[in-house]
């Protein structure tokens, strides 16, 4: 993974409450077994009318929006599925970053394993960007700050454990892997457990 | 010692390190693979040169991207026949123990982990999907996972979690005729929002509770996630011992015994504090039916769908009204009436067998209605014996519905089961998301008798008015 590093962009809209995983990658996209390929995939049915032809009204296909690199959408973002193909196709497409009011749970760790920040922010800032869908605003992780164009700075919340991994451009396996001397302890004093291969 | 909640419990006996800086690292009992969510955390460990730690506490089957066309016949999707043989490649290989599409004990993954008696009070168990906490019926903390944790679990059987808060969800009262699980949770959904569990699992507590079987309480539980919550469990008793007691991965003799006395001490001790709680009155509740496009849109039977006007949050306002475009809806109109294309009766919500003997006891000596296509997908190969030893198939077929082979069929449409564009289901799924059951198509949620008394009739329909004839 590549280390987070800070970065400005102006964003692309979409105000709508809940968008659920399935709308960011129909589950016939799921069929496949490995991670590549999925950023034409992202918003599909949003994005492409049923010929496959890109719906010009629909914003990741207007000119403005190539190129920009956070997605600012409504409340509960990533509801729904479990799917990490979620993620996937929103880096894949250029996203380094969603800003909403909330996310789902399981998208938001998600989302932090593959270097997509989850930014939460008050409801009055996002009320505010909405108003203002042509400014740009810079992320810095490091600092946790969202810096709007005025120079103000919201604050927003993130793990630290995930920030450290962003930063770093590590991810958790190597972690979880070094505990294995608590694993095994672990294991060793585990009560009953089934075995699947009885 | 400090009265802790079922949840706490399960957390404490489970936590295997606690290092400054990092979330706690949790020990996963039993981890469920399938087909979709797990070729890619295989290819992870093959990169890294990583095994699976514990091929014995893995599991895996098929049922997301599988036909449920009779088994004699091919895989016809390459692309999901590629996946398919994926995972059954993936676990010869790291030798985990599997149910092939081939299998009499095949089923989504969510029916057969219980119905083998895989799924066991206290544990710990996480399936990359949405919908694992299902096995919360049987006092387990279950919960869905993304690939990476797939991988982080295969292989080290463990997840860096933070702990969630406790959510107490009190279903109080008796439930009326025709009113059911589904009905619960749909209500649930409905009074909190999708996102109102956010951050939480449930518990599932109260008389109403306490009076349903193990799958109505499997049916409550699966639909946490649509209300938020990663997991939702329901603390076990003695519905729950009856149900596992001599099931193939059961504990047996003095084993069993002992893994009473354990799973006897982890329900929620008295004086326990949840950091949340609702109520639910269960004699209040009416069956419910969802008219938009997420689980938290739902009314009951009785209800009209509502005004986007009315709303005075502007992003609300813009999202229930772009739910009702999709769904062709007009705010003030009931429901009730409104002409459906397909019914499907299946999903790891309601494909078990009392669900069959539900849609069956409504279906029997009446035909679905004219042009309305009505599937009956069980969950697993093994409900499908069952059913077939009772001559519910034969009651779904005589009344014009098809019997399908088990799988996750149309609640994902992702496997040729799917609606057309611009068709209405009634379906027992989970989810009616755009496009959820097929690009295009519209999905009103209910549970297994307002389905099979939808299909009767070919319109929505309150099924206590044609029950009462």
């Amino acid at each position: 993974m590549d280390k987070f590093t800070p970065f400005e962009s102006q964003f692309v809209t979409l105000p709508i409450d809940n968008i659920d995983t399935d709308q960011i990658i129909p589950a016939r996209f799921l069929k496949t077994i490995t991670k590549a390929g999925l950023d034409d995939q992202l918003f599909y049915d949003w994005r492409y009318d049923a010929a496959g032809t890109p719906k010009p009204d629909f914003v990741l296909n207007r000119p403005e929006s190539r190129g920009r690199r956070i997605l600012l959408a409504g409340d509960n973002f990533g509801c729904g599925s479990s799917r990490e193909h979620a993620p996937w196709a929103l880096t894949q497409y250029g996203f380094r970053a969603v800003i909403s009011t909330s996310f789902a749970d399981i998208f938001r760790q998600n989302a932090l394993k593959n270097s997509l920040l989850p930014v939460v922010v008050p409801r009055d800032v996002h009320a505010w960007l909405f108003a203002n869908p042509e400014a740009g605003v810079s992320v810095d992780l490091a600092t946790q700050a969202l810096i709007l164009p005025d120079g103000r700075r919201v604050k927003f919340p993130v793990e630290p454990f995930a920030k450290h991994c962003l930063l770093e451009g590590v991810d958790e396996l190597g972690y979880i892997l070094a505990q294995e001397a608590a694993i095994a302890a672990y294991e060793a004093a585990r009560p009953l457990s089934v075995n699947t291969r009885a | 010692m400090k009265p802790r909640t079922i949840v706490e419990k399960i957390w404490d006996n489970h936590v295997v390190a606690e290092n400054p800086g990092a979330p706690t690292l949790i020990y996963i009992d039993l981890h469920l693979v399938h087909e979709v969510t797990s070729p890619q955390a295989f290819s992870g460990l093959r990169e890294r040169g990583l095994k699976v730690r514990r091929p014995d506490l893995t599991f895996g089957t098929v049922d997301h991207s599988i036909p449920t066309t009779p088994r004699s016949l091919p895989i016809v999707d390459q692309v999901a026949a590629a996946q398919v043989k994926q995972l059954e490649a993936n676990c010869e290989e790291f030798g985990i123990p599997y149910f092939g599409l081939h299998s009499e004990h095949q089923g989504i993954v969510h029916v057969i982990g219980p119905e083998q008696g895989l799924t066991q009070p206290g544990m710990t168990l996480v399936c990359g999907d949405s919908h694992t906490a299902t096995h919360g019926a049987f006092g387990a903390l279950a919960f869905g996972i993304g690939t990476s944790q797939v991988e982080h679990v295969l292989a080290s059987q463990c997840l860096l979690q933070a702990k969630s808060k406790t959510f107490q969800v009190k279903v109080d009262g008796a439930l009326g005729a025709g009113v059911g699980a589904k009905d619960i949770i749909l209500a649930l959904i409905a009074k909190i929002g999708i996102g109102g569990g956010t951050g939480c699992v449930f518990e599932y507590t109260g008389a109403a509770i306490r009076g349903l079987s193990m799958e109505e309480r499997m049916t409550v539980c699966n639909m946490s996630i649509e209300g938020g919550a990663r997991a939702g469990l329901i603390a076990p008793d003695d519905t729950t011992y009856s149900f596992l007691h001599g099931r193939p991965f059961a504990p047996k003799g003095e084993k069993w015994e002992e893994a009473l006395k354990l799973w006897k001490q982890l329900p929620t001790d008295e004086g326990a504090v949840y950091d949340r709680t609702v109520t639910i009155d269960a004699a209040a509740l009416e069956p419910m039916v969802t008219f938009g496009t997420n689980p938290g849109m739902g009314m009951p039977i009785s209800g009209a769908v509502p005004d986007p006007s009315s709303m005075t949050d502007p992003l609300e306002r813009e999202s229930l009204a772009k739910a009702l475009r999709y769904m062709d809806l007009q705010p003030g109109k009931p429901l009730e009436g409104h002409a459906v294309n397909v019914v499907f009766i299946g999903s790891c919500t309601n494909s078990r067998i009392s669900d069959l003997r539900s849609a069956a006891a409504v279906l029997k000596g009446r035909h679905v209605a004219p042009g309305v296509r009505t599937m009956v997908v069980p969950g697993s190969q093994e409900i499908k014996r069952q059913a077939e030893a009772e001559g519910l198939d034969r009651i779904f077929r005589d009344a014009g519905a098809e019997w399908r082979e088990a799988g996750c069929s149309m609640c994902i449409a992702m496997n040729g089961d799917q609606l057309q564009p611009g068709e209405y289901s009634v379906s027992t799924s989970n989810r009616n998301f755009e496009g959820r059951q097929g690009k295009g198509g519209r999905t009103f949620l209910a549970s297994p008798l307002t389905a099979a008394a939808s299909a009767v009739v070919g319109a929505v329909t309150d099924v206590r008015k044609l029950l009462r004839g």
